[in-house]
């Protein structure tokens, strides 16, 4: 079956399309992408050149990095909430549900996945706002009204919308293929609950938890709703870089180089988590 | 830890994340029967006028069916590239099979905010920016991997060896592919139709840059907001909710039916 054979019109059919489609509609932006970020802009026209000057005139402006490091620390900021705060639901999802409720589960947490993330969002604006649903909830315990919107809570919050069910997913799947006998064994041999987490139910689903805190980045990190709406953007990220940028002023080149600056960060973070979820254990042969 | 209470305490917090996580979808249904302007507790008279209002709005009939025709194109054509490159990944072990893959399988991962851009820049390069189809062209590469991944499952599912009896019986590679592999797949070729066309009529960002003047009911929703709270955006909202749940719910359903019905 899956030795090679000689290529054939079969073969071809099969296989060209999708070499084809990508190039023209997806390496060719991409490429074009790092092109233009070379070009330069003269009365409002994007001129092909090859200058540096978008480079230099991003690169060397404070509010690009004071950008770049606000994105940097609530993208990892909110990729860790989603996974501390997904681990006690996956754990009892995956070692105290039965095997249906867990595929149910499974099944609803699907579905946010496919639904408008701009509706939701919008929702939290209004569940989140001064007079808005949560104040007037806290307002009868004699709380609040807290300020919620314009504020790194509501941009955290727009970014769970998005990540907590791929965290709690992700999170259920790898603990539930753990064999269960190695936590069964590591209390009959007297260790105690949490410790049986630390020390073997961790470390055997470090893979599959790295992915997740890996993905959970890449979406807060590239998201520009949530900061936008519910951060109110008084410190724009890096997304909300380039919608400014290309948006209003045609500036095209310099939103090229705020986006390769994004994808090369993203591919060092994306190399080292891979790195880290795959390596050996210390101590392992 | 073994005993009830602990029991307990994880299903409360299990049912307290997914209160978090359907809370938006629940209070926008919610709301869109609400008369007030400003959406709060206790809530206000059921009304259904921001449904009469939108009804009654044409950029949103057009949005509607600008939002049908490309949601329903980009499933036929990403559905047809992930079947493709699933059965090429499937059938044949070839050099550069990891490029191969990647070349698909990559898009997904790179935020949306930077294909736009680079679908804006490259698509007005070209000439082929500012229309419908544009947005289909660049919706097909974002959602083919889905119809890929789960076109691989399914065949993944299949006995190799069924396709090989299929040409000892004397048919050749094609008949092979219309009688045996193409009627295997067909639940997944319809999930996939399914799961496509849900992630190609959320998608705004992409959509929002190469479109031009052309409107998707995601661009509507993203112009509304940004103006102001307008309860508008709920009814609308639960219309784009129920469209795409339907969808993905559909593509589960016909997916999983399936699974259990060949395990069995």
């Amino acid at each position: 079956m899956s030795a090679p054979r000689r290529l054939n019109l079969y073969a071809l059919t099969w296989r060209l399309p999708i070499i084809l489609w990508q190039l023209m509609f997806f390496v060719g932006p991409v490429l074009f992408m790092v092109a233009i970020s070379f070009f330069v802009v003269r009365n409002y026209r994007m001129t092909e050149a090859f200058e540096f000057v978008n480079w230099e005139k991003m690169l060397t402006r404070g509010y690009f990095w004071d950008s770049y490091w606000y994105t940097l620390f609530i993208a990892s900021l909110s990729a860790s909430v989603a996974m501390l705060v997904a681990f006690p639901a996956a754990w009892a999802l995956a070692f105290r549900a039965s095997d249906n409720l867990r595929r149910w589960a499974v099944f609803l947490l699907v579905i946010p996945f496919f639904t408008s993330y701009l509706v939701r969002t919008f929702s939290w604006y209004v569940i989140l706002a001064e007079s808005g649903v949560l104040n007037a909830m806290l307002g009868y315990i004699g709380l609040g009204p807290f300020k919620m919107l314009n504020t790194h809570f509501g941009t955290v919050v727009g970014y769970l919308t998005l990540t907590l069910p791929l965290a709690v997913i992700l999170q259920t799947v790898t603990m539930a293929n753990i064999d269960k006998t190695l936590i069964e064994a590591a209390r009959n041999l007297g260790c105690k609950p949490l410790a049986t987490i630390w020390r073997v139910v961790l470390p055997l689903s470090r893979t599959g938890f790295i992915v997740a805190a890996l993905f959970c980045f890449i979406l807060a990190f590239g998201d520009f709703v949530a900061p936008f709406y519910l951060g109110g953007s008084q410190e724009p990220t890096l997304p909300i870089l380039i919608l400014d940028t290309t948006k209003s002023g045609q500036q095209w080149p310099r939103a090229a180089v705020v986006a390769i600056m994004m994808m090369l960060t993203l591919f060092t973070v994306a190399f080292t988590a891979i790195a880290l979820a795959y390596r050996k254990p210390a101590g392992s042969r | 830890m073994q005993g009830r209470g602990l029991n307990i305490i994880l299903a409360l917090y299990v049912a307290l994340i997914f209160t978090f996580i359907f809370a938006p979808i629940l209070f926008s249904l919610v709301f869109s029967f609400n008369s007030q302007r400003f959406p709060t507790i206790p809530l206000g008279e059921f009304s259904t006028e921001w449904y009469v209002k939108i009804f009654n709005d044409p950029d949103v009939w057009q949005a509607v069916r600008n939002s049908l025709i490309v949601s329903s194109s980009t499933a036929v054509l990403g559905t047809a590239l992930g079947f493709c490159t699933a059965y090429s990944d499937f059938r044949y072990n070839f050099r550069f099979k990891g490029p191969y893959l990647a070349l698909i399988l990559l898009p997904p991962t790179i935020p949306l905010i930077i294909m736009a851009l680079a679908m804006l820049a490259w698509l007005s390069r070209i000439g082929l920016s500012g229309q419908l189809w544009s947005i289909i062209l660049a919706h097909s590469v974002l959602t083919a991997p889905f119809a890929m991944a789960i076109i691989r499952l399914r065949l993944h599912q299949m006995d190799p060896d069924l396709e090989a009896a299929a040409w000892n019986l004397g048919g050749n590679e094609w008949q092979a592919m219309r009688h045996v592999i193409l009627p295997f797949c067909a639940p997944a070729i319809v999930s996939a139709l399914c799961l496509t066309a849900a992630v190609s009529f959320d998608e705004f960002a992409v959509a929002w840059f190469v479109s031009g003047l052309n409107k998707t009911v995601p661009i509507v929703i993203l112009e509304i907001v940004q103006g102001n709270i307008d309860p508008q955006v709920n009814a609308i909202g639960t219309f784009v909710f129920l469209t795409s749940m339907t969808l993905v719910i559909l593509a589960q359903a016909i997916f999983i039916s399936r699974q259990i019905k060949s395990h069995s």
